[in-house]
């Protein structure tokens, strides 16, 4: 059913060498994340967890981007490949702010005595997750040839507001004196740091691209099929139609 | 657009009056918005012991959540009416620009607004016995009302089309919100004077607030053709 050309294979093997060499990557930084790194004079073994959640906020900082930058594509080329990379960048980016979040949140109890503080960072970054969540529903309510079009337009809606979330956030909390947070920032990181940093932050990239590449491939495959009719999907019906029969058994 | 500028006025112009000859036989969005805003402001009243020393403090955040949802319903309104009426296809199909429709469209949700901020402002300066600097919270309320409805029109415009509409546009629109509603929170918040308080400086809110306003205004007038176009 599907064209195994030679277009297909190498797509394959791209995205295969991403996988492997994310594995191995992640292996490499996580051995020295926990193994190789030494505990933080002042924050103990808390402070291993950085070397997930940087590279985490940079992944979702990315994921965004992407999906600004695949919006503007869409809507002056329409062509479905912008759609796909907006859609699987945007998933990733959710699932790796939601993970940028909660991992914040362990170091942040310990460290700052409390899981949340209103930070400008981590108000930027809930305020994200809640504008790529909404991106999300309106993929899923749409009415059918809509949703890659709003999708869009939110993709360049949402990164446009976010350095002024920023800004706005730092100024709401500089006219409320916040508890001095920020340990990391005041002392002087130690080139071993940087490395596992520089490494993570690779590791990591490349998993995001890995996990755009086969979402967008899933995406590839379920609208062939679509369009061929051989899966029936209850978003592309028309409102108020039946919901389909037995849509997951035929694929 | 520009070289028939007499045209696209008289555009804007017809626009315009077919809003307001609609909401004057219908009346449905205003007094609803208004008596919707009222009532917020009683429930806030119950929900927080409101006296005189803390209702200063309270008060612009009451207001601008108040004005928030108001703004929600005049926009959930907005083209859900065209939708359910089936007026939005003629409204396509008029040989009018797109951005006029949205110009037109921006105008009503802004008046809609601003009718319910004369009814709640005084109403709450009664309830909560605050003393107010008129012009300055007028600045702040017309700056974050324009923000507000600029791309709620637009985002008002994309949720008609979904299946969740009025549940999924404060959805998209208060997360994109936060700067005006921050902004706005606390230039009004300047607005209000404290006895024996110190006048806070506003200038660089309402500074963010007009920056919002142009780049949203922008981009929502660039953005709306993709927003209601059918292909």
């Amino acid at each position: 059913m599907l064209r195994a050309d030679s277009e297909e294979l190498e797509r394959g093997v791209t995205t295969r060498a991403l996988g492997i060499g994310s594995l191995l990557l992640l292996v490499v930084s996580t051995y020295g994340t926990f193994f190789l790194a030494r505990p933080d004079r002042v924050q103990g073994d808390a402070a291993r967890i950085v070397y997930f959640h940087v590279p985490m906020a940079w992944v979702a900082f990315l994921a965004f981007f992407v999906v600004f930058i695949a919006g503007i594509a869409y809507l002056r080329t329409r062509k479905a490949i912008w759609d796909h990379v907006g859609r699987a960048s945007a998933e990733v980016g959710v699932l790796f702010t939601t993970l940028v979040l909660v991992t914040g949140s362990i170091w942040g109890f310990p460290i700052w005595g409390t899981w949340w503080s209103w930070d400008p960072k981590l108000t930027t970054t809930l305020i994200l997750w809640f504008l790529y969540l909404g991106y999300l529903m309106v993929r899923a309510y749409a009415e059918p040839p809509r949703g890659p079009r709003y999708a869009a337009l939110l993709g360049i809606l949402g990164f446009a507001d976010v350095p002024i979330v920023y800004l706005s956030s730092v100024w709401w909390r500089t006219l409320h004196p916040a508890p001095v947070i920020g340990p990391l920032a005041a002392q002087q990181p130690s080139a071993s740091i940087v490395w596992l940093l520089l490494l993570s932050l690779a590791a990591f990239t490349l998993f995001y691209a890995f996990l755009v590449a086969v979402r967008v491939r899933i995406e590839q495959v379920g609208a062939g099929l679509r369009s061929q009719g051989e899966v029936p999907s209850y978003a592309d019906a028309p409102i108020g139609s039946p919901a389909p029969h037995g849509g997951a058994a035929r694929i | 657009m520009t070289a028939n500028r007499p045209r696209y006025l008289r555009q804007l112009r017809a626009l315009l009056w077919k809003e307001a000859l609609v909401e004057s036989r219908s009346r449905e969005t205003v007094l609803a918005a208004v008596i919707f805003a009222l009532l917020i402001l009683v429930i806030f009243s119950f929900a927080f012991d409101l006296r005189v020393d803390q209702a200063a403090a309270v008060a612009p955040g009451v207001l601008w959540v108040t004005f928030s949802f108001a703004g929600d319903i005049a926009l959930g309104r907005t083209f859900a009416r065209e939708r359910d009426r089936r007026t939005l296809d003629v409204l396509l199909l008029a040989p009018v620009d797109r951005s006029a429709i949205y110009l037109a469209k921006l105008a009503a949700v802004v008046a809609t607004m601003l009718l319910v901020e004369i009814v709640a402002v005084p109403a709450s300066i009664g309830l909560f016995n605050l003393r107010v600097d008129g012009p300055r919270l007028a600045l702040s309320l017309g700056l974050g009302t324009l923000g507000f409805a600029g791309v709620g029109t637009l985002l008002a415009a994309v949720t008609a089309h979904t299946r969740a509409r009025e549940a999924l546009l404060p959805l998209l629109l208060f997360p994109l919100q936060v700067p005006v509603i921050l902004a706005t929170v606390k230039s009004t918040a300047a607005a209000i004077q404290v006895p024996g308080g110190e006048a806070a400086d506003a200038g660089s809110w309402l500074a963010l607030l007009a920056g919002f306003d142009v780049l949203f205004l922008g981009l929502s007038v660039l953005l709306f053709d993709y927003a209601i176009a059918d292909d």
